[in-house]
């Protein structure tokens, strides 16, 4: 089955909010290595001016995830998982995620590409805090990989 | 005061250039980290199923290792606003030896209170990452 060329007017309804922890953070940051005071000391961190320990840049990947399962388990999306690749990624922030807050993420799909028998799907998770407020957009590209490529 | 001033940065200012190996121990801790427990990522004969070169780093981790070396020489001083890549090439990380990763970080523009840093990241003498950038801005 091909990509749904129509899921591009596609809107998820939001996840169950997210509360980031403060080991869960210290555990991110340490697999990738950032080794800086804020994101493992809390009193580092509130001498900066945050309220807890801030999460490592790519740290709301973890939270994007329960929204691209959405889109993965989709009956009529057409995207074979074994056949998926990570093509792009980016981050836009508001500000920080600090550790101690509820974020609530949505996602919608934003285009459908198809190029060489690949299938290019984007797609744009919104983070909100538990004031509503914008935190952080992660926009993701999948490459569904055709039979012959 | 600029971004500049307050860093104490200039264009084209190298602010990290190191090599990181990933081992196969880091792309287990990265999972457990991440959720993502794709088995290309730990499972030789899976990935070799799927016709890959061998077990890959998940593309996430070399990205984020990558704004991690950033984000050590930034410390305290600011943080990241926006951050993007493109996964251009896999890299493979051997079951003994893993996998060397070339990481460079320069300052590629600056305005009053923002710095963009081009990241170059490679294995194997070729790029892994395209169009990695992060823009940074002061607290």
């Amino acid at each position: 089955m091909p990509v749904n060329p129509d899921l591009p007017e596609r809107t998820f309804p939001p996840v169950a909010p997210y509360l980031v922890g403060r080991e869960k953070v210290r555990e991110f940051a340490r697999a990738t290595r950032a080794s800086a005071a804020v994101h493992h000391d809390v009193e580092a961190a509130r001498s900066a001016g945050f309220a807890d320990v801030v999460a490592p840049p790519t740290f709301p990947i973890v939270v994007a995830e329960a929204t691209l399962q959405q889109l993965l388990a989709e009956p009529d999306a057409g995207i074979d998982f074994s056949r998926v690749v990570h093509g792009d990624q980016r981050f836009t922030y508001s500000r920080p995620v600090v550790a101690g807050e509820e974020l609530t993420a949505t996602l919608r799909v934003t285009g459908v590409k198809t190029l060489g028998g690949n299938a290019m799907v984007t797609s744009e998770t919104d983070m909100v805090d538990a004031a509503g407020q914008h935190v952080v957009t992660s926009v993701s590209t999948l490459v569904v990989r055709g039979d012959d490529a | 005061m600029s971004i500049a001033e307050t860093l104490g940065i200039e264009l084209g200012q190298v602010v990290a250039d190191q090599t990181l190996t990933l081992t196969r121990d880091s792309l287990v801790r990265y999972a457990g980290a991440s959720g993502d427990f794709n088995p290309i990522h730990y499972r030789d004969d899976v990935a070799a199923r799927v016709g890959l070169p061998g077990v890959l780093a998940h593309g996430m981790l070399t990205m984020g290792v990558a704004i991690g070396a950033v984000t050590d020489w930034l410390d305290a001083r600011g943080w990241v606003s926006d951050y993007q890549v493109r996964f251009t090439r896999p890299v493979v990380v051997d079951p003994v030896d893993g996998a060397e990763v070339q990481l460079v970080a320069t300052v590629g523009a600056l305005d009053d209170d923002e710095a963009r840093i081009d990241l170059t990241v490679s294995y194997g003498g070729q790029t892994v990452l395209g169009k990695a950038q992060a823009r940074i801005r002061t607290l």
